[in-house]
């Protein structure tokens, strides 16, 4: 149990302080951080002038590149220059396989999880990853003035538990307080939506560098519903330039690429791409692997090359609405994402199947970065009251392995979250005292068609006659799409003991590891910064407590004041101090000293919800 | 839990939706975890558990089908993952004969007409069992509450075969 903080209504819970928020937009081509200063959101731009920085980074021989210096030297250090990393996130190895050919650099199999072999050492995606999300938090600090509070970084709706939780691991080896993890489709609706201030059903059609997305969003009196969401985790503009790069292949008779030549291909593929979309015709001239190469490709046929893939993201969408109930003219607008749909095909194929013209007016390529920044400043505490509720949904459904190597859902794909689902076990042997479960994500009814997120063991279960134990599992997900499981015998009331192996992903330790062993992380400052961590916590729940005593004092009686307040003096005193688990043990006291004061306020603040709603009636 | 508490409404079969709606969305301003990014992890965590809850419980009462099984949990009948045959023969007989013509719409030769068709019949079979079942949970006796029960488990099969002809629909559009 916890103590919420609830502000009255018009009324901070806090002393008004502005904080320092970025919202980031890790995308799988680029990249870009934005803010809100003086009430607007915009990107940020680092000290070379840029807001738009390749997700490009390079190991070199003396120091790590990010962004446009990493791309310069791309053609001559292929092997060592990480482009679309975030297509590796949360996958492993074998997986991966298929995307191998066409990557410039030597994937590696690290523990069952792709990585990647550079001059520096094995990197994995979380690391490759910590580095541009580093470089972006330093661009915002150097243009806010000061550490950043805390940061909102974007995700694709479609992607799995594996790829979010990585995508969190990386801010964390970042050294980033994530406020939220938002889905990028839900980010640009953020950003139109509060912009236009206009009703109805939305539909987010993003097809970035790595993903396409298909989100329907409904926004009615400041709630932004999320009422499905679709699409392909491995569809994207990049597609559209291996198609090209396929195509001059074929033109040149070249079948087997070296590294620097497939780099030298795909860079002549999108200035190509990106020409088309304003010119009918577009040529090209360049060398690979000393041969000489030059012609042209015209629209017509750039659109017969990629025809078949828009096709597939009109078939995402009809799904979209099917899950949502509605048909496309229920849509009232469109709004476009990713500088893929700069491709006229796009907009001309997506304004056919809405039949309406999709939204423009913002950059697509910074829309997403935009409405993080929006959520963020809101997040972090600048603003005293919520305008918006955003109700997001999981994307894939989560399941269970059963007899047979079949799914059982156990919460279905595009249920609201945060959501907690219970499901019940029992033994099926006598004495058995431990059970495997595999949690699986996905659609599909075989478990191979599935992916599989983690294994569980539980251990400790009283021995029992065969089918006498009651095993409840709750699984729970909460707003960043983020799932924990806890288990329970319930006959007996033993929690039994969960062993947590991710199929795709860091253990907890792994990351902590990681930290700690990085070089801009050496011992001191790791300790430092668990210190700060403490500290932050201490001045959360120190400023939590207090506003609810200011509150509800009038809850506890005389004994429990005292011994809250006095608990609360001496973890602000230990606060002052440089022991690290001495302040952890402080807060920890405080917590259990307010847990029952915590569950009163809560009741309270139902009764008051609810009351308030049916003042709003009369 | 009962979320019909949480919600302050009255634990009755019929509900105002709309209502429903309302005050889901009040309780949802209030304790999304939005509210507490930037609050100790403690209330984080207090907020997470909290909207799930509500979560859970908007989703139970605003199916017909989930609310009458928690109204009849309520009342200490639990049939929510209870494994169970029916001996009702007529019953059976029914659900036989609509499987049957399931099967056969896309060898039909006007598919949509029969999707329509079957759509119809089972719309009319629901409706007719959910007004049983409303009377039934209404009475609140021991007998009807039994039979509710009864009710419940019949309508499953029917919304099991209406998503099942959804399936079909979709298979035939695509």
């Amino acid at each position: 149990m916890a103590l919420l903080q609830i502000a009255e209504p018009g009324q901070s819970a806090a002393p008004h302080k502005h904080k320092l928020a970025a919202g980031i937009d890790l995308g799988t081509t680029n990249s870009l951080v934005a803010a809100v200063r003086s009430g607007q959101a915009s990107t940020l731009k680092n000290t070379a002038g840029i807001d738009m920085i390749p997700s490009v980074v390079r190991y070199g021989p003396d120091k790590t590149q990010v962004g446009h210096e990493a791309v310069a030297a791309a053609v001559a250090d292929a092997s060592n220059t990480i482009f679309s990393i975030k297509r590796l996130m949360g996958k492993g190895y074998t997986e991966t396989l298929p995307l191998a050919e066409l990557l410039s650099y030597q994937l590696v199999d690290q523990d069952g999880m792709a990585a990647v072999a550079t001059r520096e050492g094995v990197k994995n995606p979380v690391e490759i990853s910590a580095e541009i999300l580093a470089t972006l938090a330093d661009t915002a600090s150097q243009v806010l003035g000061g550490e950043l509070n805390g940061v909102v970084i974007t995700v694709p709706a479609y992607f799995d538990d594996a790829q979010r939780q990585a995508t969190k691991d990386a801010a964390k080896l970042a050294g980033l307080n994530v406020l939220r993890l938002l889905n990028e489709p839900t980010a640009a609706a953020l950003a139109y939506g509060l912009d236009s201030g206009q009703e109805g059903v939305i539909a987010v059609y993003d097809l970035g560098g790595g993903t396409f997305d298909i989100s329907i969003l409904r926004l009615k009196r400041g709630v932004f519903e999320v009422l499905a969401t679709g699409g392909d985790s491995a569809l994207g503009g990049d597609d559209f330039d291996q198609a090209i790069v396929g195509w001059l292949q074929q033109k040149s008779g070249q079948q087997q690429l070296s590294h620097s030549a497939r780099r030298q291909y795909l860079t002549v593929a999108r200035q190509l791409k990106e020409q088309l979309s304003a010119d009918t015709t577009a040529s090209y001239d360049f060398s690979a692997d000393q041969q000489q190469f030059s012609g042209s490709l015209s629209r017509a046929e750039f659109e017969q090359l990629c025809h078949a893939l828009v096709k597939k993201t009109l078939r995402s969408c009809r799904q979209a609405l099917r899950d949502a109930a509605i048909t496309p003219d229920d849509v009232a607008s469109v709004v476009m994402v990713g500088g893929s749909t700069r491709v006229p095909l796009v907009r001309e194929q997506v304004a056919q199947f809405f039949v309406t013209d999709p939204l423009t007016s913002i950059d697509p390529d910074k829309v997403v970065a935009i409405g993080a920044a929006i959520q963020a400043n809101v997040l972090v505490g600048n603003k005293a009251e919520h305008e918006t509720l955003l109700l997001d949904v999981i994307p894939l459904s989560l399941g269970l392995e059963t007899m047979g190597g079949l799914t059982e859902k156990i919460i279905p794909r595009n249920t609201v979250i945060p959501v907690a689902r219970a499901q019940e076990f029992t033994t099926f042997k006598d004495g058995q005292t431990a059970m495997a479960i595999h949690v699986l994500q996905g659609e599909r009814e075989l478990v191979e068609d599935c992916r599989s997120l983690a294994r569980f063991e539980l251990r400790g279960i009283p021995p029992m006659p065969a089918g006498g134990a009651h095993i409840r599992v709750t699984f729970q997900v909460d707003a960043d799409g983020l799932l924990s499981v806890s288990a329970e015998e319930k006959s007996s009331g033993v929690a039994a003991g969960i062993q947590v192996k991710p199929s795709y992903g860091l253990t907890d330790d792994q990351v902590a590891n990681m930290i700690s062993g990085s070089m801009q992380h050496a011992r001191q400052d790791m300790q430092r910064r668990l210190l700060r961590e403490q500290q932050v916590e201490a001045d959360r729940v120190l400023e939590a407590v207090g506003t609810a005593l200011n509150t509800d004092a009038n809850l506890l009686s005389e004994d429990e004041l005292t011994q809250i307040k006095r608990a609360l003096a001496s973890l602000a005193q230990v606060r002052q101090q440089e022991d690290t688990a001495a302040i952890k043990t402080a807060i920890e006291h405080t917590n259990i000293l307010t847990d029952d004061f915590a569950a009163l306020r809560m009741d309270k603040s139902i009764r008051l919800a609810l009351q308030g709603h049916k003042v709003d009636e009369v | 839990m009962n979320y019909f508490q949480l919600f302050d409404l009255p634990a009755t079969f019929e509900l105002d939706l709309t209502e429903l709606g309302s005050r889901y969305l009040a309780l949802q301003r209030q304790f999304h975890p939005d509210n507490f990014a930037a609050a100790s992890n403690r209330d984080r965590l207090m907020s997470v558990q909290q909207t799930a809850n509500i979560n859970d419980a908007y989703h139970s009462l605003k199916q017909p089908l989930l609310r009458a099984e928690h109204l009849l949990a309520l009342r200490g009948l639990k049939i929510s993952h209870e494994q169970r045959s029916f001996t009702d023969p007529v019953f059976l007989m029914q659900q036989m004969e609509l499987r049957e013509q399931l099967e056969d719409i896309s060898s039909s030769n006007d598919p949509d007409a029969a999707i329509m068709a079957v759509e119809q019949q089972l719309q009319q079979h629901r409706k007719g069992l959910l007004r049983q079942l409303a009377a039934a949970i209404a009475a609140n006796m021991p007998d009807q509450n039994q039979q509710a029960a009864e009710l419940v488990r019949k309508l499953k099969f029917f919304f099991k075969l209406q998503h099942e002809l959804e399936l079909i629909e979709q298979k035939i559009q695509d």
